[in-house]
This record gives structure tokens, sequence and C-alpha cells, in this order.
């Protein structure tokens, strides 16, 4: 079970594909302005990402290594040719506020980064297991970002209208780059200091140990 | 003439590819560390994007129009793509292992660019709003590809002179790398705005 915690944890916070290896930029910064689109093509990376994971996993002992690449990208192609008819039939507001960074999925580096360096080595439920978490990880960035993004911009939260003060840089794609490398920095700082006390902590904790055999 | 100067100010300023929608930002940030390799990198781009656009545009409007399979679009397009850049590689390899060496290893990252397809799909999308889709045809598209890759390449060697610079200041641990690459990409952002005043 502990191995599966780890997997989780990397995904969603110390590996969070958005906010610590900064992959998949693009989508990012041309969403965040709404959170309603942000957490929308957070969902669809969810989907795609795991059904992705669990083919490539089921597929690894099948595909050439010579090959593997174009053969991902023929799978994750046709996973994102599936999510677009989907969501143009069943959502369509989605589909439009996505607009063209829907097609994009396909070369979004996380998918492929997963592929690459999780799901061609391990076995289905891992690999969903990494899908499912990464997926959430740039989910949550995503949604996090959208929402002060569109606090700050529309004076909106998912739509509603909160109040009449805005920043209309916020809206644009100024402010998006803005607001994602301020968030960088503050996560990245977060996260140094939680990994520094813990290493002091275990090192408190040898020290006393140390002492104790010596006594 | 109208129509020529309305495509190279939309593809250079207004709609720029990185400072207005965004698309190719991976290249943008990993590759604008020095001048040398952002301009490698962006004459990599407008290469791909011109070369894709000629193929992908035709085949679309030819061959996926007539037999009604608009929707496998994305499969044929990556496929293209990615075809086009392991054949651009081998004959540049080649033709001139200089010019190889000094582009080489920016053209397999290509693949994997947002730019390249994002140009394809906005020239079958999107490029109906700049001329009208009933003058549309492939010099457009491919003279679209051209400036938006030119403009690319401009932001590109903008954002290195300006990184250039900031390796001369000692920054906070968490700051420096990324977040500060951005903060410095929002101010070319903000530029840029000034061109969405343009009106033709």
């Amino acid at each position: 079970m502990n191995k599966y915690k780890k997997i989780t944890l990397d995904g969603l916070i110390f590996q969070n594909p958005t906010l610590m290896l900064v992959l998949g930029t693009c989508p990012t910064l041309g969403l965040i302005n709404s959170a309603m689109s942000a957490a929308g093509m957070g969902l669809t990376v969810v989907v795609i990402l795991t059904l992705s994971n669990i083919l490539i996993s089921l597929l690894r002992k099948v595909i050439p290594n010579e090959v593997r690449i174009p053969c991902y990208i023929v799978i994750i192609a046709t996973l994102v040719t599936f999510a677009r008819m989907f969501l143009e039939y069943f959502v369509p507001d989605l589909y439009d506020s996505l607009g063209g960074f829907l097609a994009l999925i396909v070369v979004n580096c996380i998918i492929l980064g997963r592929a690459e360096a999780f799901a061609n080595k391990h076995n289905v439920l891992e690999s969903a297991v990494d899908g499912l978490a990464n997926g959430f990880g740039f989910t949550l960035a995503l949604t996090a970002m959208g929402i002060i993004c569109e606090i700050l911009g529309k004076g909106s939260l998912f739509g509603l209208h909160l109040w009449n003060f805005k920043i209309g840089m916020f809206s644009s794609p100024a402010g998006s780059f803005i607001i994602y490398g301020l968030s960088i920095a503050v996560f990245v700082y977060i996260i140094d200091g939680f990994e520094r006390s813990r290493r002091v902590k275990a090192n408190k904790l040898a020290r006393e140990n140390l002492l104790k055999e010596e006594v | 003439m109208g129509t020529f100067i309305a495509i190279v100010l939309a593809a250079v300023l207004t709609n720029n590819f990185i400072t207005a929608k965004t698309y190719g930002i991976c290249p943008f940030l990993g590759v604008s560390k020095k001048t040398s390799s952002a301009v490698g990198m962006g004459i990599a781009v407008t290469l791909v994007m011109v070369l894709a656009t000629l193929v992908t545009y035709p085949i679309y409007t030819y061959v996926m129009i007539p037999l009604h399979i608009e929707f496998l679009e994305i499969i044929f397009f990556i496929f293209i793509i990615a075809s086009l850049v392991q054949m651009l590689e081998k004959i540049i390899q080649k033709l001139s292992p200089s010019l190889y060496g000094a582009m080489g290893i920016y053209l397999p990252l290509i693949t994997t660019n947002c730019a390249v397809l994002g140009v394809t799909e906005l020239v079958i999308g999107d490029m109906s709003n700049i001329i009208g889709a009933a003058s549309m045809n492939v010099g457009w598209a491919v003279l679209y590809a051209l400036f938006a890759g030119l403009g690319f390449t401009l932001v590109m060697i903008i954002m290195s002179g300006m990184r250039e610079r900031l390796n001369c200041y000692k920054l906070p641990k968490a700051v420096s790398g990324f977040p500060i690459a951005m903060v410095t990409a929002s101010f070319i952002c903000m530029a840029f705005m000034v061109f969405t005043y343009i009106t033709i």
C-alpha cells in the first residue's frame, strides 16, 4: 500500500507536473483566466492521462522499443479525438471555452512524459494510479490559479459575479504569466521549507540515537 | 495588399503566438537562456511551421473534406508533423553538417511543440476571422505560418536578451529559474498588449 501512497503523493505534491516540473505550460497559461475552463481542461486531462497510461502499460510488452514514441502519439491522438467528439456533443460550452487547446492535449508534455517515464515500466494498476495522481495534481494547480486569476481579472468565481472590482490585465496572458510564476515560487518555497524541517527532524532523531548509544 | 498587411500584423503583433495565444511556451521558457540558442530554435520552429502548413492545409482541403474524415485531423496532423521533422533532420544532416550542428538538437523537440500543431489547426479554423473563409487558400495559410513563426522568433530573442541580463543579479532561490522567467515574460506580454489597439 505504501507504494501507491508514494505514487499519489509524488503526483499531487512533490513531483506536481504543473508547479514542480513545469510541464504542459501552454494550456495552463491559456486557460487559467477562468476557473471553469481551467477545471474543465484539468478533468479532460485526468481522463485522457489515465486511459493512455492504462493502454500503454497494457501494450508495453507488445510495442517494439524503437518505434515506441510514434505508437504512444497515435494512442494519445486517438484518445484526444474521442474526447473532442464527446465534449463537442455533450458539453458544447466547455468545448467552446477550451478552443484550440483541446486538440493541443496531444502535444501536452505531461501525457507523453508519464507514458515514457512511468507507464512503460510499471504494471497496469500502478500506471492507472499514477495517471490519476498526476492528472489531479494538474487539475488542482490549474483550478487554484484559475480561481485567483478569475477573481482578480473578472471579479467573479466559476462564472458567479462577486463584485465590480477587476483588473483587466489578469484575464490576459500577461496576468496568467505573473500568477503562474508567483504560484511556482510560493509552492517551491513551501515544499522546500517542509523538506528542510523534515530533514532537520530526521537529523535530530539520528543524533539522539547516537548519543543514547554512546551513553 | 490589404490582406497581406492584415495577416502580417495579426501574426507578428496582435495575435503573436506567445504573447496573445500562449502557444509554444515550452521552448520559449526552455531554450531562451542564451540569444544564440533562441535564434536557432526560432528559425527551426519557423521552418517546421511553414513546411507543416504547406503539407497539412492541402491535405485537409483536398483530401479530408471531400472524404468527410475531418474528425481524423488530429491523428493525421500529428503524424505528418512527426514524419516531417524526422525527414527534415535526416536531410539537414546529409546536406549541411554545420547547420545540423547548430540546429539539430532543437529539431526532435519540435514534434511536441504546441506552436506547430497549433498553426496547422489555426489555418483551417480561426483564419477566417482575419481574411474571411471564402478567400482562404494555401498561399495565405503558408504566409500566416511564416509570419507567426517570425513573431515567435522575435519574442524568443527579446526574452533571451532579458534573461541574459537577469543572470547578472543574485535572486532568492525560490524565485530564480522559472518564476522570474515567467514574470519577465509577463512584462513582454504587457508590452505586446499595446498592439491590440491596432485596427485595420
